[in-house]
């Protein structure tokens, strides 16, 4: 079992996130994140879902999704035929003592600082779930207060 | 033209014939559209009939079924109905009338979220809230509901939409971006097919319902005339192969013979043909050995690999799958097997017991057989009479069984031999149904008798929910049974009497070839009562 991104291209219809959505839940599936939003073209939105499955899961999630009339493309992702990102927003407990060694840690992720105020830091990172992971790592010794991802979204890159 | 005008003409433009429905406030446009209309209304008694005839309306005559259900109540009594089309891979347009948009979403009176509701169970449903779409919607409806893989689809249309005005313009072609079936199947896999055909031993066909939906039985029994390889079937797909053919193999599953389940643990190679490999029909899937090849054709290619890991998928129309392979494949040197198959049947041939004090079904069915024309239709309710109708009634020529299959839905066969006797007038309908079944619709005894559709019910009343008892009793003891005892069963016959038909009560077999030849003369619907011992088992 393990993640795989899948992109779907679906129309931009009421009713359809709906209609992705319960079909994981009816059918069992394990959904990790759904991140959705409109294309260059009004009439059509992209959702990536990522899904902790089994290979066999995985085949029979994507023919099922395929089978929603809705559905116009499934594409499974994985780092050689797509850039993929993730927004970060976390909070971390800051006093004067350390608030530098957090904005040492926002610069090499390449961080925002969105927030400051006397006893917490509030930052953002776009990056893929690898660095996400690793940048929540180096903020957890100074107290994560809370934080809230996206979800993954990703694009195919232009096959060469 | 009102929208409601414009359904009705564009209903007409496909030819439909009936409309099995039941009116409501938010359906008085349609219905004043109606009364101007061509096709016939059918007045049901529960909404869920008016889907169930649909389904035997759509089976028989091969075009989609159509009923309506009026907002809230009217739609959500359709869903039983929708689920059972949805499982068993039938046709089916339901147009529910909604509340008025404005008022959509603010729990008002006989609102219901009906989209939301039956999202799980149709191929695909609408909400149209601009009169504009309404006719690109019944196109698309139209089309979703009989390509591909069949199914249902609902559109819930608002009153107030239903009496704003458009253009009717069909001149616009449909394009769904993302609902292009493949119905040919690829040529390098069928290649493949008929390769690895060649090589084998022990083929054996395994044909379900698909075959139906393809109307793929002509091509089915020219592929077994060239090859000769035997065949087994699933109980959706009882018909497609006659039972009188030395090459015909049984059926499978959990009321299946035990022969075919020989049959199919000695294959060396099963070609799956419009089936969806269900636990009933695959004993949870202990039906195979695990070193047997597996070529599965179908037209949906999630059915492919979702139950059974199969070695040659193939993806589109079993017709023109079959078409293509009959052209290419000759006669395999499978004497010897064919020979093991016909030692496997008669090896384990089912010997009918004759000694009961009431009428025993078994034999009552296969006295029906042999007596009824070749083209009869079997509509079979769910529990002990669908398989007794499944075993006992031997399906040759152009006979069909139509059952609630997939989900397994008491009440379906009353209502599904009204759409079938409609579908086909010429045809004798036979209602298999049990004292739980009819119950559960007891009222459609008045839509058939309005209707004019005449079908012989054959109710095999044994004041009990014969089934269910048998499986409480496998898996809790002979005292096990509970809550499957009608105490009080009405008097069926008086009740069909109620409804201006024709009825008889029967105790014994030796009388109702004498009852079953007055219902086929009647020209009212008959319904035959055959009081049947509670204890009498399934198999």
């Amino acid at each position: 079992m393990k993640n795989y991104v899948l992109s779907l291209l679906v129309e931009n219809n009421s009713g359809v996130l709906s209609r992705v959505s319960g079909l994981f839940s009816r059918r069992g599936y394990n959904i990790t994140s759904l991140s959705v939003g409109e294309t260059e073209n009004k009439n059509i939105s992209r959702m990536t879902i990522v899904v902790f499955a089994d290979e066999p899961t995985l085949e029979q999630i994507k023919k099922q999704l395929n089978k929603l009339i809705n559905t116009i493309k499934i594409t499974e992702f994985d780092y050689s035929n797509s850039i993929q990102r993730e927004l970060i927003l976390v909070k971390v407990k800051s006093s004067a003592k350390n608030r530098y060694q957090i904005i040492d840690v926002a610069g090499i992720f390449g961080a925002k600082i969105i927030d400051v105020i006397s006893d917490e830091i509030t930052l953002e990172l776009t990056e893929n779930e690898n660095k996400i992971r690793s940048f929540i790592e180096l903020l957890k010794p100074f107290g994560i207060i809370e934080f809230v991802r996206s979800g993954i979204t990703g694009i195919e890159k232009k096959s060469i | 033209m009102k929208v409601s005008d414009a359904i009705c003409k564009f209903f007409e433009t496909k030819n439909v014939e009936y409309v099995f429905g039941y009116p409501g406030g938010a359906l008085l446009p349609m219905y004043e559209s109606f009364r101007h209309s061509n096709f016939k209304h059918i007045l049901v008694r529960n909404e869920q009939g008016a889907v169930h005839s649909a389904s035997g309306y759509a089976r028989i005559s091969g075009k989609v079924g159509v009923c309506i259900a009026t907002s809230g109540p009217g739609a959500t009594n359709l869903i039983t109905g929708i689920a059972t089309a949805y499982m068993d891979s039938i046709p089916i347009v339901a147009i529910t009338g909604q509340v008025n948009t404005e008022a959509i979403g603010k729990d008002s009176f006989q609102e219901a979220d009906i989209t939301g509701a039956t999202e799980p169970f149709t191929k695909h449903n609408y909400l149209v809230k601009d009169p504009n779409d309404i006719l690109r919607v019944l196109k698309e409806a139209f089309f979703i509901a009989s390509s591909g893989r069949p199914g249902p689809v609902l559109i819930d249309i608002p009153r107030n939409v239903q009496d704003a005005h458009i253009d009717f313009d069909l001149s616009k072609e449909i394009n769904i971006l993302g609902y292009k079936p493949t119905t040919d199947g690829h040529s390098g896999q069928i290649k493949k097919i008929i390769q690895r055909i060649k090589k084998a031993n022990r083929p054996l066909i395994y044909v379900g319902g698909g075959v139906f939906s393809a109307k793929a039985t002509k091509e089915l029994r020219e592929f077994v005339k060239i090859t000769k390889i035997p065949l087994v079937n699933t109980m959706m797909g009882l018909g497609a192969f006659p039972m009188d053919s030395p090459y015909y193999g049984g059926m499978v599953g959990f009321h299946g013979n035990e022969h075919s389940e020989l049959i199919l643990k000695e294959a060396d190679l099963v070609l799956i043909i419009g089936a969806r490999m269900s636990d009933r029909a695959t004993m949870n899937f202990s039906s195979f050995k695990t070193d047997t090849d597996l070529i599965h054709i179908d037209i949906d290619p999630a059915e492919i690999g979702k139950n059974v890991v199969n070695q040659i998928p193939i993806v589109g129309d079993a017709k023109n799958i079959l078409n293509s392979l009959n052209k290419k494949i000759s006669t395999l040197k499978i004497e010897d097997w064919l020979n093991k198959v016909n030692d496997i049947k008669t090896f384990t041939e089912n010997f009918v017991t004759t000694n009961t004090k009431t009428i025993n079904p078994k034999i009552a069915l296969r006295l029906l057989s042999s007596i009824s024309p070749n083209d009869t239709i079997i509509t079979a309710d769910v529990g002990q009479n669908q398989i007794w109708a499944a075993k006992n009634f031997k399906y040759y020529g152009d006979r069909r069984y139509l059952t609630s299959g997939g989900l397994g839905t008491m009440g379906y066969s009353l209502s599904a031999s009204i759409g079938a006797k409609l579908a086909s007038p010429n045809r004798e309908v036979i209602c298999v149904t049990g004292d739980g079944g009819i119950q559960m619709l007891l009222a459609e005894l008045g839509t058939l008798a309005e209707s004019k559709a005449k079908v012989i019910i054959l109710l095999f009343n044994n004041s009990a929910l014969g089934m269910v008892k048998e499986l409480q009793e496998k898996k809790y003891g002979k005292n096990a049974p509970f809550g499957i005892d009608y105490d009080l069963s009405p008097d069926f016959v008086k009740i069909a009497k109620a409804f201006s038909l024709s009825g008889e009560r029967v105790y014994s077999n030796a009388n109702l070839n004498k009852v079953y030849q007055k219902a086929l003369s009647s020209e009212k619907s008959f319904l035959i009562e055959c009081i049947v011992d509670k204890d009498f088992g399934t198999l």
